[in-house]
């Protein structure tokens, strides 16, 4: 009995090594590239780009005029160059909070109101599809974020700290997991942030469509999800400190190149 | 109404591939929302896709399918210019047509 049972172990151990004829990571680039096709974030693209052009809120403006960067209405390649500093708001400031900016100067919303709003609901379905729609725009372009102003550094500065900040019950910080290079979770390749982690990879990657729950998440909702797994408080929407980090991530990822709105699990 | 759909149609050889995606919650009815209370199910029952016209694909759907679903597959003797029409209806009797080009 005893032998039959080490027999089975043993076939266990060694058909389960011949069925890993390839590794777990091209496994799942496999899946990615059969999901590549149909990647439903083209839905939120075009949403998004209805409601950019779509006179809405209080004031019945559309986002035409919105200053992302690269001038009123300048959308295409505004994407891989922010977070940046912002003249009219005197911040650094990054998608999301830029929009909420237009949002409330040129439609009338009102920015603190949409930030309180849970994610997936109300205007932050807006935020994500418009978040969507103006990545898409820059897609295949390079980050080269402006680090020309003495706020953009601090941010820098600041999301640096941020990064290596350990704290919260399991004495977490984002640098324990995306310190070094070659780590996953289960199934998910962990990039190395502190560094350029290539093409279309980490900070290049967001915002992404994810298939376990059928959402369009943006940045601004992946970092709140960094700090819930790490147990720490949630940090509030376009925060000066989420924005910091991607002032940091984007900064570290100058020259990879853009493949949102990508595709995630 | 429904947002509308993307439909991609390639014409290659004697065959065109269209490629579909559909915006849909397609909720399968067992799901509870956060007070407990099940969420009416709500999924895509019927699909149709019509070539210049002619029905060339039916199907039937559930509750399996994923949210926000992605159809492909090819039409024989489909040529650049013609006409591919999509159209769903819910089990709520919502419906949603589109039309793309072959290119």
């Amino acid at each position: 009995m005893k032998a039959l049972l080490i027999v089975i172990a043993l076939c266990v151990s060694a058909c389960g090594a011949l069925a890993q004829g390839k590794s777990t990571a091209d496994g799942i680039a496999e899946y990615r590239k059969m999901l590549e096709d149909g990647n439903p974030a083209e839905l939120f693209e075009a949403k998004g780009e209805g409601l950019w052009k779509q006179k809405r809120g209080p004031r019945n403006m559309s986002l035409e005029q919105c200053d992302l960067g690269k001038g009123p209405g300048q959308v295409r390649g505004a994407f891989v160059e922010l977070p940046r500093y912002f003249a009219d708001t005197r911040k650094v400031q990054d998608l999301e909070s830029r929009l909420l900016t237009c949002m409330e100067t040129l439609q009338g919303f009102d920015a603190g109101e949409i930030a309180k709003t849970p994610f997936g609901r109300g205007e932050q379905l807006t935020l994500e599809a418009l978040a969507a729609w103006i990545s898409a725009e820059s897609r295949g372009q390079r980050f080269n974020l402006p680090q020309g102003h003495a706020q953009e550094r601090m941010s820098y500065e600041l999301g640096k700290r941020a990064f290596f900040y350990r704290a919260g019950p399991h004495d977490f910080a984002c640098a324990s997991c995306h310190g070094e290079a070659g780590k996953r979770i289960r199934l998910q390749d962990l990039p190395k942030l502190t560094v350029n982690p290539g093409d279309g990879v980490g900070f290049a990657a967001w915002p992404a469509y994810r298939v376990s729950n059928g959402e369009m998440w943006s940045m601004q909702r992946r970092l709140n999800d960094c700090f819930r797994q790490q147990r720490f408080p949630y940090p509030g929407y376009a925060s000066d400190l989420t924005i910091a980090l991607g002032v940091y991530m984007g900064v570290n990822a100058k020259g990879a190149e853009s493949i949102a709105p990508a595709l995630k699990r | 109404m429904a947002d509308p759909m993307r439909i991609r149609a390639q014409a290659a050889g004697d065959k065109a591939t269209v490629r579909v995606l559909m915006a849909h919650e397609m909720e399968t009815g067992q799901r509870k929302d956060a007070a407990g209370k099940v969420i009416p199910a709500w999924y895509i029952q019927q699909v149709t896709a019509q070539h210049n016209g002619k029905t060339v694909l039916t199907a039937q759907w559930g509750p399996a399918v994923s949210k926000n679903p992605f159809l492909q597959f090819s039409i024989k003797g489909a040529k650049a210019g013609d006409k591919v029409g999509i159209a769903w209806v819910d089990n709520r009797g919502d419906q949603r047509s589109d039309e793309a080009t072959v290119s």
